[in-house]
């Protein structure tokens, strides 16, 4: 274990009676990163959260919070470690200022420190604004907010969010999710969620976790060269017969779509679409729609979750395809 | 951090109107039944001189309004407690707790210690009504202490019930009904015994009632005995719902 990685979680193990939730899940979260924790529903996301935030104990295995296990000195991990529940926290009958007090107070800040924690959480969160007001008056998204206020008050190194966008309108997504940027900047932070754009947006690695199983462990830009386009989407007004497309340099197949389009499959180092341009100016089929198709991190969430069969074999395929 | 806990407790009982209603409902029975008990030692004063070692104005009207007082906190305790941790649970606010760095001994003791300052400050308002004589009597001091301290521990060992019963649901209500079902059994828990003559096993049963322990301190007799089995009582309760936190996190 580097004395850099924040959370260390060893072969971790929950059962809910029969049911296998998280089966041996072996991760490490490094200083200063943000990892997103990709699953479908139902996939053991949230209980591998509460697990590395000291509300579940794991069924076997260990949860290092700085080096620090978390079920033989709770105390020490949890003053690392700042939590945000799939459902916020919150007391619907306190004042924003009065919750995120008592929140300071049970994170033990020492009372001197306590009105600056509490006005720098507020600030970073966008709360200034509405401290004295009800909670339960507030807006699902400032809710989330003071949720994510909560967790950051004790500046801990380790910042988990359960879910924080969901429920919420676009404007919100967008606000909440910049928010995360800005808490990133000084906390490692664990994300959960089944958004993928989410997980493009904000995190620098990605874990896929599905039926308790950790079926993906990749950075960000790893991921990204798995997304590159391998398809483009051709439209023509004088469509040539499919065989002719095919003899453009760089197409593997064509696939005649019920729009009218074609679908053009390409190897992936050898991109087609200027010879396309070239002959369809040439030949005048009258090119007036060249669309790179992106396959999207949801095709590859969907590969990997739905098919238990693994990637490498897929990847076999398209190289023997090439 | 107990007391940030107590303090967050005892605020969140009093900005539910719950409370107040409740301070004021218990207030408003008792204070009539202290004057009803005034009345009845008015139409007993005459005779009372002519009887050798007869009682005063404390064991004909404080002790049995503390008798009374027990009856009817016995109904509004549970009312008061079934909200501890059930509706923490219920609004999963519960994981803001464990979260935190603070062990589960403290988030109980705090949660009791809250409830504990209500009582105590209904306990107050319940006792300013027999200190009310002292301005055309005197009382007797000793008998009033040894019962002011016996509905304390009462009311402490109602709250570690009720506080106990709380940890196991999500349901206030649930929580209030179990609570009640407890204390009733345990103070009824005397009748076996009196009316079994002499078998070992009711004497027991008598022993373990709540009732019997706070009779003694009424009649102003200061028994250790009788103040230990409430510390232990309360003990028990307490360290019940703090394993039964601690096993929250185990299972599901």
């Amino acid at each position: 274990m580097s004395m850099d990685s924040l959370i260390t979680v060893e072969n971790l193990y929950r059962y809910y009676g029969e049911l296998c939730a998280v089966h041996d899940l072996c991760f490490e979260v490094r200083r200063g990163e943000v990892l997103g924790f990709l699953g479908p529903n139902g996939a053991g996301k949230s209980t591998t959260m509460r697990m590395i935030g000291g509300n579940l104990a794991p069924s076997a295995g260990r949860v290092l919070i700085n080096g620090v296990d978390i079920l033989d000195q709770p105390m020490l991990a949890k003053a690392e470690l700042g939590f945000l529940p799939e459902t916020p926290p919150l007391y619907r009958d306190l004042t924003v200022n009065e919750y995120l007090t008592y929140c300071a107070r049970i994170n033990r800040i020492p009372r001197a420190q306590q009105s600056g924690a509490i006005d720098s959480a507020k600030e970073r969160c966008g709360l200034t604004e509405v401290g004295r007001r009800l909670i339960a008056n507030l807006s699902k998204g400032y809710q989330q907010r003071v949720g994510i206020a909560q967790a950051i008050i004790h500046s801990p190194s380790v910042v988990l969010l359960d879910e924080p966008t969901v429920g919420l309108d676009p404007i919100q997504i967008r606000e909440i999710r910049s928010l995360i940027r800005d808490v990133a900047n000084e906390h490692s932070v664990v994300l959960s969620t089944h958004i993928l754009p989410e997980v493009q947006s904000v995190c620098d690695r990605v874990q896929i976790i599905n039926r308790g199983r950790l079926v993906l462990n990749e950075s960000i830009e790893q991921m990204s060269e798995k997304l590159q386009a391998t398809t483009l989407l051709v439209a023509l007004r004088l469509m040539p017969s499919i065989s002719e497309l095919e003899s453009v340099a760089g197409v593997t197949s064509v696939e005649a779509l019920e729009d009218g389009r074609v679908r053009m499959s390409y190897d992936a180092n050898n991109d087609p679409s200027d010879a396309i341009v070239e002959q369809a100016v040439a030949n005048g089929w009258g090119l007036h729609e060249l669309t790179p198709e992106r396959m999207t991190l949801e095709q590859v969430f969907v590969d990997i979750t739905s098919s238990d069969v693994n990637e490498h074999e897929e990847h076999g395929s398209e190289g023997a395809a090439a | 951090m107990i007391f940030t806990i107590a303090g967050r407790e005892l605020r969140g009982l009093f900005l539910s109107p719950l409370a107040w209603s409740i301070l004021a409902v218990v207030q408003l029975i008792l204070a009539y039944m202290f004057l009803a008990q005034i009345d009845f030692f008015m139409q007993l004063q005459p005779r009372l001189p002519t009887l050798p070692g007869a009682p005063g104005v404390t064991e004909i009207v404080a002790v049995p309004l503390l008798g009374n007082a027990a009856m009817i906190l016995l109904l509004i305790v549970p009312l008061i407690t079934m909200r501890l941790i059930s509706d923490e649970r219920r609004n999963q606010t519960l994981p803001l707790l464990f979260a935190a760095p603070i062990s589960m001994s403290t988030i109980v003791l705090g949660k009791f210690v809250g409830v504990m300052i209500f009582l105590l400050i209904m306990l107050l308002m319940i006792l300013m009504m027999p200190l009310t004589l002292l301005l055309g009597s005197s009382l007797d001091f000793g008998v009033l202490a040894a019962a002011t301290l016996g509905l304390f521990l009462l009311l402490a060992s109602f709250a570690a019930v009720g506080l106990f019963m709380s940890s196991l649901t999500a349901q206030p209500t649930i929580a209030a009904v179990s609570t009640f079902g407890v204390l009733l059994l345990l103070w009824i828990l005397d009748w076996a015994g009196n009316n079994a003559e002499g078998g070992q096993g009711s004497d027991v049963l008598a022993y373990l009632s709540i009732l019997r322990h706070y009779e003694a301190l009424l009649k102003g007799v200061f028994n250790s005995a009788d103040v230990i089995y409430y510390l232990l009582f309360i003990t028990v309760f307490l360290v019940l719902s703090i394993r039964r936190l601690d096993a929250e996190r185990m299972q599901h």
